[in-house]
């Protein structure tokens, strides 16, 4: 194969000619920018790129992005994606969804796009919050949420939305901040290298209907200690100076957070996100408090697993290696098979 | 002994047994050696939802009726000369059928104190005057089968399920069938099984040997072929047809065929037959819902396919708001519709035509469709054909409702010539259709047919962004200007009354009739059957039979007009009669059945000579 042609592309190519239209200040605009941004990096031409979204605020965002695109209708993203990357493997296909268009309308296509290893990259902007139906509870808001909808307090139990992908047999799962470009961009570098279906949540602020939701993670003042940045490969400690590592402690089936004084160095669990077994990154994403404390970011779980994609267009490719005749000539085989009878 | 040998010109048989009897199979194979001796047919399973509902009880009773004939034959017939019942509830649920001297041959093995009592017969039918007026032929169908196969190394049980073929033996003896397809198919069937092979096709001999030495069968029959057209023929399901029109759509159109389907009584089928077709670039997805299957396609179709989706009435429902996301987008998409008798889950195996209001009016906002309905079996795969030309050319989704009748009943099928088919090719815009030589306008029409440019992904310098915003006209932004969306609701709706469908034709041989009958879909036959019989009592009548139900075809009206009464006979409480009252302000006469069961040419040629009566 030759090399790739380097394209030259700039953020401002992935810029449409569309006047975004979310509220000033709402995190959707810090993530838009870094995706531009981070685009042209792929080298991969602007016509084969498609981003396919749902309803909801987050989903307008194909409208935004110069390359081709869908704004569909609540819920259905995944599905529909999934029958054009699937019958159009040539394409690098995007999802973006919202945490009520993904995990409430839309639960069944998300898990079941996840359960296949379509090759999506899902990119879920979770403000924990129905902007645009201005202010509902979601299905990752917090037990007891005062909304317009729940004046008494919310009185469901939330989506983890990692926890979900990884009982969903997500292969790729992930999660940044809109706030931190820099992570934001690495973890979807990762996403975009990955086989299959990547599924990525964004924390985003609704600075209308639900400002601050993870204010803890973002405050300089609290977010070292509160956020644990996953690298591979590397020991997991966060806060100042590493005061807090991760274990796993002897008898119990997750994992825990412990003063780094107080554990012996083997015993700070090394992060691998290419761990077999899905339940190492569900402990991880079981980790969080209410108050978000202990919230890790970066990549939770990347394993190579074929896509439906890939053994679909193989099925296909085999079979087709049979043929020998036009269509027109095996067409008229197909008719003809079978008992027949001819009257002259 | 020399048995007597009888000429008839027609015959209907109906196989009744048990679920787990075979008896699918058997009318199957019957109907095959039939289509071999050159007889014309038609035929008309029908079985239970339950896949095996408890053994010898009404509920379970499962039957395929063949009817064949030595001139072309338009319904699976209204009434059974034969009828093969193969336990005491096959016998009750079908006796009601029979015509006074109908033969019955019956399973004696199976009339037991137990089965009887299931069914409520309090003593014997074969033993009381439950059957007198028939001719009964008492025949212990397991017994004899398992006694041929006592020297086979099968299973008693294996042995016992091979009564089916004994049946099949003997019918095949008596009405002169050639049987070697039959041989041909055990073979393939049981290829992996030797021994099964070897007991089918001993089970199916000793049944003909039977017929050959029995005292109880004196007359054996022949229907001699029909006069048809000459050509290769093969028999051939609605749901087959419709599954290789797909197929041929594909090859003609040059397009891949993408089908989104989930499993739903009676278009499951179709799904397993393109799921075969792959070496065609058939690429078929089992999805996690309806909603997905619709989704997936569209996708597909936006990405340069022909999306299809097959479901019955409750999936279109479930996928109706995909569909008006398909409408606002303009893309071509084919939903079929394999109808059965609603609403709710209903009766999944019984057939209906009661979704045509869903077709064309169940979507939220404005939001028109094209609509066409199959009237044979065979037609299945020229519908298939004709919804894949109008979603391609008109870049619009097509429903196409196919109905239980049809998807299972099954004809002799003239194959064509595969040039002959239409010509489906598209073209994908590539390049800039504005005016600047750099613009890309989604939305800009192609005059004659209002179609939009088909602009797939992977096309450099036409990216551009549809969804299910209003869209401006031309450019396809996002636009809430209360003239656009005027226009474009209203362009919307002309587009598909653009859409050009061939006049309607009216038979009328006699030149001089007074009344039309109309009908769409799977009740062609019926009324095709029963319009013969007034004319063969000297009355004229005419019949027009709708293939397109939206848009309609121009010449509709003034045919309409031109009559002094319109019948209209519909499997639904008259869905058809409103659209053509509001729409043509004729006062037609609306006659509706809703049995599960197509109507039968005998009770709709009373009707008709009602109406005669009164012009």
């Amino acid at each position: 194969m030759s090399e790739p042609v380097a394209l030259k592309l700039t953020a401002k190519d992935f810029k449409s000619d569309q006047e975004v239209r979310w509220c000033p200040g709402c995190g959707d605009y810090a993530i838009l920018a870094a995706i531009q941004q981070f685009m042209p990096e792929l080298n991969i031409p602007r016509e084969r790129t498609v981003f396919v979204s749902g309803i909801g605020c987050s989903s307008r965002f194909p409208y935004y992005m110069n390359t081709y695109g869908m704004h569909s209708i609540h819920g259905r993203a995944p599905a529909i994606a999934t029958g054009l990357s699937v019958s159009r493997p040539d394409l690098s296909v995007w999802v973006v969804t919202g945490d009520g268009d993904a995990l409430s309308i839309g639960g069944n296509h998300l898990i079941h796009a996840l359960r296949r290893n379509v090759n999506l990259k899902i990119l879920l902007f979770n403000n924990r919050i129905y902007g645009l139906t201005k202010g509902q509870y979601s299905p990752t808001s917090e037990v007891g949420k005062v909304t317009k909808s729940t004046p008494a307090g919310s009185a469901d139990a939330p989506f983890n939305p990692l926890s979900l992908a990884l009982g969903a047999e997500a292969s790729f799962v992930g999660r940044t901040i809109d706030s931190d470009r820099k992570h934001l961009q690495s973890v979807l570098r990762a996403a975009a290298q990955h086989e299959g279906s990547a599924f990525v949540e964004i924390y985003q602020n609704c600075n209308i209907f639900n400002d601050g939701a993870f204010e803890q993670l973002k405050d300089p003042s609290t977010r070292d200690d509160y956020l644990i940045r996953l690298e591979h490969g590397q020991p997991i400690t966060f806060g100042a100076d590493g005061r807090f590592c991760v274990v796993h402690p002897p008898g119990g089936f997750g994992l825990e957070v412990r003063e780094t004084s107080t554990v012996r160095p083997e015993e700070i669990v090394v992060h691998d996100a290419t761990v077999a077994d899905p339940a190492y990154a569900f402990a991880l994403s079981r980790l969080p408090g209410l108050d978000l404390r202990n919230t890790p970011i970066g990549v939770f779980r990347s394993v190579d697993r074929p896509s439906y994609d890939s053994v679909v267009q193989s099925q296909l490719a085999a079979a087709k290696a049979t043929v020998t005749e036009t269509p027109e000539q095996q067409l008229a085989g197909l008719l003809g098979s079978g008992d027949t009878w001819t009257i002259i | 002994m020399t048995k007597q040998i009888r000429q008839l010109d027609r015959v209907v048989i109906r196989f009744a047994g048990d679920s787990g009897d075979g008896m699918q199979l058997t009318g199957d194979r019957f109907t095959s050696e039939t289509a071999q001796l050159g007889n014309d047919i038609s035929t008309l399973p029908n079985f239970p939802a339950e896949i095996r509902a408890p053994a010898g009880t009404l509920p379970g009773v499962s039957s395929f009726q063949v009817h064949f004939a030595d001139y072309d034959i338009l319904t699976p017939g209204d009434a059974p000369n034969v009828l093969v019942a193969m336990n005491p509830a096959a016998l009750k649920a079908n006796l009601a059928d029979l015509p006074r001297g109908a033969d019955i041959i019956v399973n004696t093995d199976e009339f037991t104190k137990r089965n009887l009592a299931k069914v409520g017969y309090q003593s014997s039918p074969l033993d009381d005057d439950t059957l007198a007026g028939y001719v009964v032929h008492p025949v212990a169908l397991t017994s004899m089968t398992v006694g041929a196969l006592a020297a086979h190394e099968v299973s008693k049980k294996d042995a016992e399920r091979s009564k089916n073929m004994f049946a099949l033996g003997l019918l095949s003896w008596m009405y002169s069938r050639p049987y070697e397809s039959t041989l041909r198919f055990l073979e393939r069937k049981f290829a992996a099984r030797p021994e099964l092979v070897a007991a089918n096709v001993a089970a199916f001999t000793a049944g003909w040997n039977f017929g050959e030495t029995t005292e109880d069968f004196a007359v054996r029959y022949e229907v001699k072929p029909a006069k048809m057209q000459p050509g290769t023929y093969r028999n051939i399901t609605g749901n087959a047809a419709l599954s290789l029109g797909l197929v041929a759509a594909g090859v003609r159109s040059g397009l891949p065929v993408f089908l989104g389907a989930y499993p739903i009584t009676p278009a499951s089928d179709i799904l397993h037959e393109l799921s075969k077709h792959k070496r065609f670039g058939v690429l078929t997805m089992q999805a996690e819902d309806e909603i997905a299957a619709v989704g997936a396609a569209l996708g597909a179709s936006y990405g340069g396919s022909l999306g299809v989706t097959t479901t019955s009435g409750p999936g279109v429902a479930l996928k109706s708001e995909t569909i008006s996301l398909a409408v606002a987008l303009e893309l071509p998409l084919v939903i079929v519709d394999v109808q059965r008798a609603g609403p709710s889950t209903g009766m999944p195996t019984k057939t209906e035509q009661a979704d045509l209001n869903m077709a064309l009016y169940g979507r939220h906002g404005e939001a028109p469709v094209a609509v066409i309905a199959p009237r044979s079996p065979s037609d299945c795969f020229f519908a298939a054909l004709e919804a894949a030309r109008i979603a391609l050319t008109y870049r619009t989704p097509v429903i196409l409702l196919s109905d239980n009748y049809v998807a299972n009943g099954s004809e002799p099928w003239l194959l064509p010539d595969v040039e002959s088919l239409p010509d489906l090719r598209v073209e994908f815009a590539t390049e800039p259709n504005g005016d600047d030589g750099t613009t890309f306008l989604p939305y800009l029409r192609d005059p004659e047919t209002l179609a939009r440019p088909w602009a797939i992904p992977g096309t450099a310098g036409l990216e551009h962004r549809i969804g299910g915003l209003e869209k401006a006209d031309k450019t396809g932004d996002i636009s809430y200007d209360p003239a656009n969306h005027d226009f474009m609701v209203r362009t919307r709706a002309a587009r598909i009354e653009t859409i050009r469908v061939p006049d309607i034709e009216v038979e009328d041989p006699d030149g001089d009739a007074r009344v039309l009958v109309l009908g769409w879909g799977s009740t062609y036959g019926p009324i095709g059957a029963a319009c013969r019989g007034v004319r063969q009592r000297g009355l004229s009548i005419a019949q027009a039979h709708l293939r397109h139900l939206a848009p309609m075809p121009a010449n509709l009206g003034e045919v309409l007009r031109s009559y002094d009464k319109v019948v209209i006979p519909e499997m639904n409480l008259g869905q058809l009669a409103h659209v053509i009252r509001a729409r043509y302000l004729v006062d037609a006469i609306s006659y509706n059945q809703v049995r599960g069961l197509p109507f039968t040419a005998a009770e709709l040629e009373t009707t008709l000579e009602e109406v005669l009566k009164n012009v």
